[in-house]
C-alpha cells in the first residue's frame, strides 16, 4: 500500500512558475482527482510524481519513500497518457509484458501476468494484434493494461479518456471504478478538466488554478459546499452573485435573498460584509417564490433534456437550467426566477482568486 | 501525386519526361548503350557483343567488385555505428554543444572529397599511425566520409522521435539501457536501413579521396574504371560502370525490403 505525498512541491519552466509550492496527500488507495482548466499545472504535478521534470523546490513521496531525486523507471508507479504511448512495434501481449521484462520477472510467470491484465480489461482476444489494429478505446485498455501488469502501488492517469467519444468515455469511466474496487490497495491519481468524470470517480478531488492548489475536498464537499468562487464556477458550474451580508440574508442589487437554513446568520459572517453567493444553475426554477429575481432574457439554448436562460438581472448574467419547457421562452422575456435558501452558498468575498 | 484531373495527369508525366530523359535516363541508356558496343563511330554503335562484360566479372574486375562491396559495407556499418552513437549523444546535449557537433559531423560534407583524402593520407602516413598503403585507409577515409550523412539522418529521426515511447517505457520500470535496446533502437529501424543504405552507396561511387590513398592490393571498382576510360577502353569501363550500378542496386534493393519489413512489423 503506497500513497503519494507532495511537500511544498514548486516547478518552473524558465523562470516561469508552472506549480506553485504544491501540497497534496494521496491515501493508500484512494482515487484522487487533480481537476482544473486548460494550462493550470495538473500534468506537471503528475510528471513530477512519474519523475519526468525535477521540483525546483520541495519533495515527493511514494509510500513514505522520497523520490524526488530518484530517476523515472526506479519509483515503481503505472503511468498512462493521454496519447496511451504504445509501443508500436510490439504486439499487444508483448506491450504488456514490457513493464515485466524490464522488472527481470522470472520469464515462467510472464504470460500468466499478462492475461491476467488484459482480462482485467477486457482485451484478452487482443493479444496477438499491434496497436494500430485497435481503435482509440482498446488501445486505452491496453495502456492501462500495461501499466497494472507491473502490479504498481500507485496508478497516474493523465486525462486518459480525453481522446474517447462522450459515449465510450462514460463506459470506460464505469470500468475504470470496477478497476479500482478490484484494486483496492492501488492509489489513482487522475488527471482531467472534466467535473463529471472527476465527480463520478473520485473519492477525493484536487482544484488546481493558474499554477496553485486552489480547493481540496470530497466532490460533496467541493459540488455542494464549495469553499472558494473558483470551485463554485469551476466544479459546480455555479452562479456567482456579489452580494452584502444583512442581519438575515443578504442584500444583492437591493433585494434582500434568503441563504441557508432560516434564522442564522449566514455562515458566521458580519453584516456588512461583501459577500458572494452563489447558486448552481439547476437549482433556479421558473415563477414567483422565495428569492425572486426578475429580469430579461438574453439567450436560450435547448439541450434536449434541459433548457439553458441567460437572464439578465440587474446587470448580472444568470444562468439557469429547467427542465425542458413546453413552450421556449423568446428573447427579450421578462421572467422570474427563484431559489431555495438552503440551495445557495455564500462564499466570503476575497478569499479566493488565488 | 496530388493532381486529379486526366489533362493534369497527362501534364505532369510530360512535365517528367521532359526533365528526367535528357537529365538522367539519357546517360545511363548511352553508358549501357557503350557497355554493349563493339565500336561506335556513326550516330549509334554497331557490332554488339557481351565481351566487355565477360572481361568485367573475371580476375582483377572481379576482385575490384569485392574490394568495392567489402570496403563500402565495413565503412556503411562502421559509419552507421558511429554516427548513431554521435547522434544519440548528441540528443542529450543541450542545444549549444549540439549545434557544434552538428556542425563538426557537416565538415567532411563541406569540404571536397579530395581533401578529405589528403588529409587522410597526411595524418596516417607516419608512425604510430601507420596506414599508408593498406586497405584500412581506404575503409577508414570512406567511413570518414559517410558518417556524416549517417549521423544527420540518424539526428534527424531522432527528433521526430515521440518521446512520450521512452517516458512510458521508463515509468514502466525500464532503465535507460533497456529503453534503448527495445525501444528507440526499434522504433529508429527505418531510419538506420535508410542511413545504412545512403552510406553504402555513397561508399561504392567514391573516387576522389578513394584516389589519393588506394594501394596496388586494394582498388575499388570506381578507380578500375576511371583508370579504364583513362587508357581510352570507353566499352569496358561502361561495362564495369553498369556492374557498379547494377551492384549498388541490387544491395539498395535488399535494404529497402528490410526497410518496409521493419516499419510494417
Ligand atoms: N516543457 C515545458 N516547457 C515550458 N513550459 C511548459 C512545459 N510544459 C508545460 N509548460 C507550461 O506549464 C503550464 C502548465 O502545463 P501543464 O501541462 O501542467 O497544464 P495542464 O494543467 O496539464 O493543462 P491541460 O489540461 O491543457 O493538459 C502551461 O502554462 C504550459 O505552457
Ligand atoms: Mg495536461
Amino acid at each position: 500500500m503506497s500513497g503519494i505525498r507532495f511537500e511544498s512541491v514548486s516547478v518552473a519552466y524558465g523562470g516561469h512558475t508552472v506549480l506553485d509550492s504544491l501540497d497534496l496527500t494521496v491515501e493508500p488507495g484512494e482515487v484522487m482527482a487533480l481537476l482544473g482548466p486548460s494550462g493550470s499545472g495538473k500534468t506537471t504535478a503528475l510528471r513530477a510524481v512519474a519523475g519526468f521534470v525535477t521540483p525546483a523546490s520541495g519533495r515527493v513521496l511514494i509510500g513514505g519513500r522520497d523520490v524526488t531525486h530518484l530517476p523515472p523507471h526506479k519509483r515503481g508507479i503505472g503511468m498512462v497518457v493521454q496519447q496511451y504511448a504504445l509501443f508500436p512495434h510490439m504486439r499487444v501481449k508483448e506491450n504488456v509484458a514490457f513493464g515485466l521484462r524490464a522488472h527481470r520477472t522470472p520469464r515462467s510467470g510472464i504470460p500468466g501476468r499478462v492475461a491476467e491484465a488484459l482480462e482485467m480489461t477486457g482485451m484478452g482476444a487482443y493479444a496477438e494484434r499491434y496497436p494500430r489494429e485497435l481503435s482509440g478505446g482498446q488501445q486505452q485498455r491496453v495502456a492501462i493494461a500495461r501499466a497494472l501488469a507491473i502490479r504498481p502501488g500507485v496508478l497516474l492517469l493523465d486525462e486518459p479518456l480525453s481522446a474517447l467519444d462522450a459515449q465510450l468515455r462514460s463506459g470506460m469511466l464505469a470500468e475504470l471504478a470496477r478497476l479500482h474496487r478490484e484494486l483496492p490497495d492501488v492509489s489513482l491519481l487522475y488527471v482531467t478538466h472534466d467535473q463529471v468524470e472527476a465527480l463520478t470517480l473520485a473519492d477525493r478531488i484536487a482544484v488546481m488554478d493558474r499554477a496553485r492548489l486552489q480547493d481540496c475536498g470530497t466532490p460533496q464537499e467541493l459540488y455542494r459546499t464549495p469553499r472558494t468562487e473558483f470551485t463554485a464556477s469551476f466544479v459546480g458550474n455555479a452562479n456567482l452573485l456579489p452580494v452584502t451580508v444583512a442581519e438575515r440574508g443578504a442584500v444583492f442589487e437591493g433585494r434582500t435573498l434568503t441563504v441557508g437554513p432560516a434564522g442564522q446568520a449566514p455562515y458566521g459572517i458580519a453584516p456588512g460584509a461583501t459577500a458572494t453567493l452563489c447558486v448552481r444553475p439547476h437549482l433556479l426554477a421558473l415563477g414567483e417564490g422565495p428569492n425572486a429575481l426578475r429580469g430579461r432574457i438574453t439567450e436560450v439554448q435547448w439541450r434536449g433534456s434541459t433548457h439553458r436562460l441567460y437572464v439578465e438581472v440587474a446587470g448580472h448574467r444568470i444562468k439557469a437550467d429547467l427542465p425542458e419547457l413546453r413552450e421556449t421562452p423568446a428573447l427579450g422575456d421578462e421572467v422570474t426566477l427563484h431559489f431555495e435558501p438552503r440551495d445557495a452558498v455564500l462564499l466570503t468575498a476575497g478569499v479566493s482568486h488565488g | 501525386m496530388l493532381v486529379h484531373s486526366k489533362a493534369g495527369r497527362w501534364a505532369a508525366w510530360a512535365l517528367f519526361a521532359v526533365l528526367f530523359l535528357p537529365l538522367f535516363a539519357l546517360p545511363l541508356v548511352v553508358v549501357v548503350a557503350a557497355s554493349f558496343a563493339g565500336h561506335w563511330s556513326g550516330a549509334f554503335p554497331s557490332d554488339p557483343t557481351t565481351g566487355h562484360y565477360a572481361a568485367a566479372v573475371r580476375g582483377e574486375s572481379l576482385q575490384a567488385l569485392t574490394t568495392s562491396l567489402v570496403t563500402a559495407v565495413v565503412a556503411s556499418l562502421l559509419a552507421l555505428v558511429l554516427g548513431t552513437w554521435a547522434a544519440l549523444a548528441a540528443a542529450r546535449l543541450g542545444r549549444r554543444t549540439k549545434r557544434s557537433l552538428d556542425a563538426l559531423f557537416m565538415l567532411p560534407v563541406a569540404v571536397p572529397s579530395v581533401v578529405i583524402g589528403l588529409a587522410v593520407l597526411v595524418a596516417f602516413s607516419r608512425p604510430p599511425l601507420l596506414l599508408n598503403g593498406t586497405s584500412s585507409i581506404v575503409v577508414l577515409a570512406h567511413t570518414v566520409l559517410v558518417t556524416a550523412f549517417a549521423y544527420q539522418s540518424v539526428s534527424a529521426a531522432i527528433v521526430r522521435l515521440d518521446p512520450a515511447y521512452e517516458q512510458a517505457a521508463a515509468s514502466l520500470g525500464a532503465s535507460p539501457g533497456y529503453v534503448l535496446w527495445r525501444v528507440r533502437l526499434p522504433l529508429l529501424l527505418p531510419s538506420l536501413t535508410a542511413a545504412g543504405g545512403l552510406c553504402f552507396a555513397l561508399s561504392m561511387g567514391e573516387l576522389s579521396a578513394t584516389m589519393m590513398l588506394y594501394p596496388p592490393d586494394w582498388v575499388p571498382l570506381p578507380v578500375r574504371i576511371f583508370t579504364a576510360t583513362d587508357r581510352g577502353s570507353l566499352f569496358s569501363g561502361s561495362a564495369l560502370a553498369v556492374v557498379l550500378m547494377a551492384a549498388t542496386l541490387l544491395v539498395l534493393l535488399a535494404v529497402s525490403r528490410i526497410r518496409t519489413r521493419a516499419s510494417y512489423r
